[in-house]
């Protein structure tokens, strides 16, 4: 071989090292560069106040978004109710049960659910719920919610399922237990550590969520006490806030943007922490 | 679901023809009687036979060793014995196998299973603490009497309950892979099962693991009839009372064990057994 062709590869090997390398750090820093303008113009304007206080009128400083935070709970736990149960049984089916046919119809439209546009979800459930008792309520936000939920919740469970190796079923099988046993008392505890991951992560997904709540839950200025009203929702007070015209709300709407993410970042720390304290239990 | 396949299954087994045996197995002494008897046996993953006509007699508190090069269909034969091929789609069984006088494929298969026990190549313990592995079996078939007991009792004849007495809330993953294998004997032991089937059960082990196994192996004849699969012949030799030798699916030679190692009749299995391929 030539010294020039020699010469070459080596220089296209560092070429393109450096062309991945490089993006990768642009992927990187992107994620830190919304983390800190986040922590930077959310943590200036957060304070007590917007952990307990409602919304105050325009023009009057001050206020905070407790009633959205606990919006965002009480949506978040209307999803995870309707949702989660939903697509654990759908991925155990899916995982257990399904014929070949049947099993690619299932995951298939599973799939096309998942890309289903949020925005169409909130029509879906505006018309489904809204439209025949005639008002926003937080019940429809977490219908919308919860079909966003099962598609992610139906696939991770599937996944999570076939991952359990042969030989524990079989094991199970060998001494007798019926299919419905073996996958109740040995695959799905196997797999619980991933599943429950799976349905955090459905759940973080949805937390942020802004279009499907937009004409579903709609949003609030007080209290929404029930199911039956609308609620405010982090989200949507978000996109409230940041796009109207006074900088009290734009520095609110930081502020929102911070309690989300510390939000999500908490139940999933803690998850882990539930989840590693059972230690050797993952180690299927 | 699943009821309806097995449902398909019985439809599709055929009267079994029942074929003369190339090996009639005269050398079981008639005072010995059988747990297990196979009348041509034929195994199919779809349209891919991988038993033929096999006829087989296991008696009772024996261990039987099957002997083999690798696809020959020994662990397929093994897996009929307590209908785990079942859970493989697309198979289908021809024949009877009986035991004690019964033909299983008419058994309902969880009682089946529970009188005939398995044991695994790879040990595989449940993600459960060592107790709950050993009570597993109990519980799904409902035992009501005082669980620990028998948990002691299976632990202590898989020889296994010096080494685990003060760790049996601890995780089953804990255990090296020798104890990991004993535990899933004590789990299959648990449920007093009349049988057991090891498959391989020391191909992922090390020498003093495997000979921990055998000597265990020999203690439980009293109570129990053993058939086993192996790629070590020194096993069979060391630690069955029969063997039995595939190849192709086609059982080539079975008989008392020193008698088919020193004198086999058929030049296949001297052949095998003195390493001249498999």
């Amino acid at each position: 071989m030539s010294d020039v062709r020699l010469m070459w590869r080596k220089f296209l090997n560092v070429v393109m090292l450096t062309l991945t390398g490089v993006a990768a750090l642009a992927v990187v820093s992107v994620l830190f560069m919304i983390l800190g303008y986040l922590i930077w113009n959310g943590g200036k304007s957060l304070n007590w106040d917007f952990f307990t206080k409602l919304p105050k009128p325009v023009g009057e400083d001050g206020g905070g978004m407790a009633n959205a935070i606990v919006g965002s709970l009480k949506l978040l736990l209307l999803a995870a109710v309707m949702g989660l149960p939903v697509g654990l049984m759908a991925g155990v089916y899916l995982a257990e049960f399904s014929g070949k046919t049947f099993a690619f119809v299932i995951r298939y439209t599973t799939d096309l659910l998942n890309g289903v546009p949020s925005i169409v979800i909130g029509i879906f459930a505006y018309s489904l719920i809204v439209l025949p008792v005639k008002h926003f309520s937080a019940l429809a936000g977490g219908v919308a919610l919860a079909v966003m939920v099962i598609p992610i919740t139906v696939r991770a469970t599937e996944e999570f399922l076939r991952a359990v190796p042969v030989s524990l079923r079989e094991g199970a099988m060998a001494l007798g237990a019926s299919k419905w046993r073996t996958i109740a008392t040995v695959i799905l505890p196997a797999a619980s550590a991933g599943v429950i991951t799976g349905m955090l992560l459905a759940l973080a997904r949805v937390a942020g969520e802004t279009a499907p709540l937009l004409f579903t839950a709609f949003s609030n200025r007080y209290w929404s006490p029930g199911w039956q009203q609308p609620i405010a929702s982090l989200p949507v007070m978000i996109y409230t806030y940041a796009i109207a015209p006074y900088d009290d709300w734009h520095r609110q709407a930081w502020a929102a943007g911070l309690v989300l993410l510390g939000l999500v970042l908490v139940a999933n720390l803690g998850c882990r922490l539930v989840l590693n304290r059972r230690g050797t239990y993952r180690s299927v | 679901m699943a009821s309806a396949a097995q449902g398909k299954e019985l439809t599709a087994r055929v009267t079994p023809k029942v074929r003369t045996a190339d090996s009639s197995s005269t050398f079981i002494g008639k005072e010995e009687s059988l747990r297990f008897e196979i009348l041509g046996l034929d195994f199919f993953y779809g349209s891919k036979q991988a038993v033929f006509g096999l006829n087989l007699k296991i008696p009772k508190n024996k261990v039987t060793a099957l002997i083999g090069p690798s696809g020959c269909g020994k662990s397929t034969f093994l897996r009929t014995l307590n209908r785990m091929n079942e859970t493989i789609p697309n198979t289908r069984v021809v024949g009877q196998v009986l035991l004690d006088g019964q033909d299983i494929l008419q058994m309902d298969v969880v009682k089946l299973r529970r009188r005939v026990g398995m044991v695994f190549q790879r040990p595989n313990p449940f993600p459960k603490s060592i107790y709950d592995n050993v009570a597993y079996g109990l519980r799904i078939n409902g035992y009501k009497g005082k669980l620990s007991d028998l948990v002691e009792h299976s632990l202590r004849r898989a020889a296994l309950w010096d080494e685990v007495k003060d760790y049996l809330q601890k995780s089953a993953f804990a255990l090296s892979g020798g104890q990991q294998q004993r535990l899933c004997i004590a789990r299959a032991l648990a449920v007093d099962p009349e049988v057991l089937l090891l498959d391989e059960p020391c191909s992922a082990l090390d020498p003093v693991t495997t000979a921990k196994i055998e000597e265990l192996m020999f203690h439980l004849k009293d109570s129990c009839t053993m058939a086993i699969v192996t790629h070590n012949m020194q096993q069979a030799a060391r630690a069955s009372d029969y063997t039995a030798f595939m190849l192709d699916g086609k059982l080539i030679e079975h008989n008392e064990t020193p008698k088919l190692f020193t004198t086999p009749h058929d030049p296949r299995t001297e052949a095998y057994i003195t390493g001249r391929f498999g």
